[in-house]
């Protein structure tokens, strides 16, 4: 018979206990996998609802005032709409959405209405040389926001137009806000002549509430050759990470475009700013509670385990085992719980989050596979150290102390 | 082969110095059998301990083969423990979720080296002490005579020199101890090896070719052990 026999026969023949031992490290791990894994989501759903709050900063021509950006005056200044590829190749970090605007005032028939031309989402992945960058598609996505696909998953789209880019627009369709389309009459396929050009309404977009609702929408090439005014456009709005408008992402901006005016949408960003302070400090909070408990059930249960059998500690002491051999069988035994009880905290907690999370917070939960390691390691960690200290105690006792107990 | 020279042992607390053991002087050959009696708190067990390894004494030398105790190293007083002592205590202390068989087997697995044989030996002994019919059985299925046996045939698992029993009688019936006391004598007698028992009982002690009678942690009587000083 060799010393780890014991170990197994302890775990085998004691299953009751075993069992007790494994229920407190493994609803330790599940209480935190589980929490952490919603927690996680919901930052991520918290990010979105952000990021849906739209663009958040604007790049304006140097001469240019927030109000020209507002009132699209006719005489507004402009600037080349090659900056945008300035900025794209740049591959600032943070940046995400960029959305060159021309905005004038035009009549439709004897209606005055806002019309601003937009490049569609897809333009922008597909110009060679972004392409040619490695910055087509999802690359442009901010470094740290969610990607679009991301959002879609989550049924967190909103519909709202205002400062967000739009996916497609064909050269001969118009997006037409609320307001301009009741004014108008225009349904979705309407036609409608604008300069002297013929467009069909893509679709009459939802109220808003916003500026949106009084502007009609089209192609930011069309709008240009409809105005004359060539490859200008008079803003573009950029959606910025941030934590890196935090650190700085304005003056970076600005060292590419020494020759406009950069700003950002204040109520947004402090909106972003605050939030995102907010849910970390409340996931930090979050996190130290649900660790502590997590860790003082499991260090709780070895600790009253290695208490007593503190008998059988002694007698193996009295009979030649050396004080690394006792350790070694309840740090071994430690272990194995640890190991069992993190496989078995992660599966459980995953699986409560996957149930509870969209019934209970609305929110679809993916496992995290990489908590599995988290797990193994935490309950481990916290066994052995819930074991160590007192099998240090009674390991440093004199035998003959402990055998004159009983 | 077991000397004691002037050995005390002292606890300190708070509340003052505790003297259980002091100035113990004795000298136990090769095959005695000696019993140690006392009032209780005389330090008897101390003594006991002490002997075994167990317990640093203040001061004082404790000599096994010409060896001081008191310089091993713990690993080496380990060794000492396993390979040469064999402890038979009063409450047994069997390990309770290994059958009797590997109870048995514990000081031989605490041993470092070979591990063949184990199985063999364990059932030699228990076969000795009339337990081959219980060696699968767990502590709590055995009879308090049987437990102690078990204990016996344990420290007899490495074969040790000197067998050191604490009260192996004090939680049986006159019927049982009788059968304990035999074994131990048998061990004695038979084996050659030294038995060193600690007792209450008067016809325990009376078991002993020597004795040795403590109070207050002082050796008052020590009949065919004393060591000069």
């Amino acid at each position: 018979m060799r010393l780890r026999t014991l170990l197994w026969k302890e775990l085998w023949l004691r299953k009751s206990r075993m069992m007790s031992g494994l229920l407190a490290i493994t609803l330790g791990i599940a209480v935190i996998v589980g929490i952490q894994s919603v927690t996680a989501v919901s930052e991520r759903a918290v990010k979105i609802k952000l990021d849906n709050l739209g663009a958040n900063i604007l790049v304006l021509p140097q001469a240019a005032s927030v109000d020209d950006y507002y009132t699209a005056d006719i005489d507004a200044p402009t600037f080349p709409e090659d900056y945008v590829e300035r900025v794209a190749t740049s591959m600032l970090p943070g940046v995400d959405n960029l959305s060159p605007k021309l905005t004038r005032r035009v009549k439709v028939g004897d209606v005055p209405v806002i019309l601003t031309g937009i490049l569609p989402a897809n333009e922008l992945a597909s110009k060679p040389i972004w392409q040619s960058a490695g910055l087509a598609g999802a690359e442009l996505a901010a470094a740290c926001g969610p990607s679009p696909e991301v959002n879609k998953g989550r049924s967190f789209v909103d519909e709202k137009l205002q400062r967000k880019a739009i996916d497609s627009l064909a050269p001969g369709e118009l997006l037409v806000g609320s307001v301009v389309g009741q004014r108008l009459n225009l349904k979705d396929g309407s036609k409608v002549v604008i300069q002297g050009r013929e467009f069909t309404t893509a679709r009459v977009l939802p109220e808003t509430g916003t500026i949106d609702d009084d502007r009609i929408y089209a192609h930011l090439h069309v709008v240009q050759d409809l105005l004359g005014t060539g490859s200008q456009v008079s803003a573009i709005e950029i959606m910025g990470c941030c934590s890196a408008i935090s650190d700085g992402l304005l003056g970076k901006l600005r060292n590419i475009l020494p020759d406009t005016r950069i700003t950002t949408i204040g109520q947004i960003v402090n909106t972003q700013i605050e939030t995102n302070r907010l849910m970390a400090k409340v996931s930090l909070i979050l996190l130290v509670i649900i660790f502590l408990v997590g860790a003082i059930s499991i260090a709780n249960y070895m600790w009253a385990n290695v208490e007593e059998r503190r008998r059988e500690i002694g007698t193996l002491l009295t009979l030649g085992a050396t004080r690394g051999s006792v350790y070694r069988l309840f740090l071994a035994k430690a272990t194995i719980l640890g190991l069992l009880g993190g496989i078995g905290g992660y599966l459980l907690g995953t699986f409560s989050a996957l149930v509870l999370g969209p019934q209970l917070a609305g929110l679809a939960v993916e496992p995290v596979p990489v908590y599995l390691a988290w797990s193994l390691l935490f309950a481990v960690a916290i066994a052995l150290l819930g074991s160590w200290y007192p099998t240090y105690r009674a390991t440093r006792l004199d035998p003959a102390s402990i055998l004159q107990e009983f | 082969m077991l000397g004691l020279e002037r050995v005390t042992k002292a606890y300190s607390s708070r509340r003052g110095t505790v003297h259980a053991l002091r100035d113990i002087c004795l000298k136990i050959e090769r095959g005695s059998f000696v019993t140690i009696t006392g009032p209780s708190g005389s330090g008897k067990t101390t003594l006991l301990l002490t002997i075994g390894g167990l317990i640093r004494p203040t001061s004082g030398r404790v000599e096994f083969h010409g060896t001081d105790l008191c310089t091993l190293s713990e690993r080496h007083l380990a060794a000492y423990r396993n390979q040469k002592i064999g402890f038979v205590l009063q409450s047994f202390n069997l390990i309770p979720y290994l059958s009797a068989y590997e109870n048995t087997m514990v000081p031989m697995s605490l041993r470092n080296g070979a591990t063949n044989n184990h199985e063999q030996k364990a059932k030699a002994l228990l076969d000795r002490l009339g337990l081959a019919d219980r060696m699968d059985h767990l502590p709590r299925e055995l009879s308090v005579g049987q437990q102690q046996r078990v204990a016996i045939a344990r420290a007899l698992g490495n074969d040790p020199e000197v067998i050191l029993a604490d009260e192996p009688t004090g939680n049986l019936d006159p019927t049982l101890s009788a059968e304990i006391l035999s074994i131990l004598r048998d061990l004695n007698e038979k084996d050659g090896r030294t038995v060193i028992m600690v007792t209450h009982s008067p016809e325990a002690a009376r078991m002993g070719r020597h004795h040795v009678r403590l109070v207050d942690g002082c050796c008052v009587e020590a009949d065919g052990v004393a060591a000069t000083r």
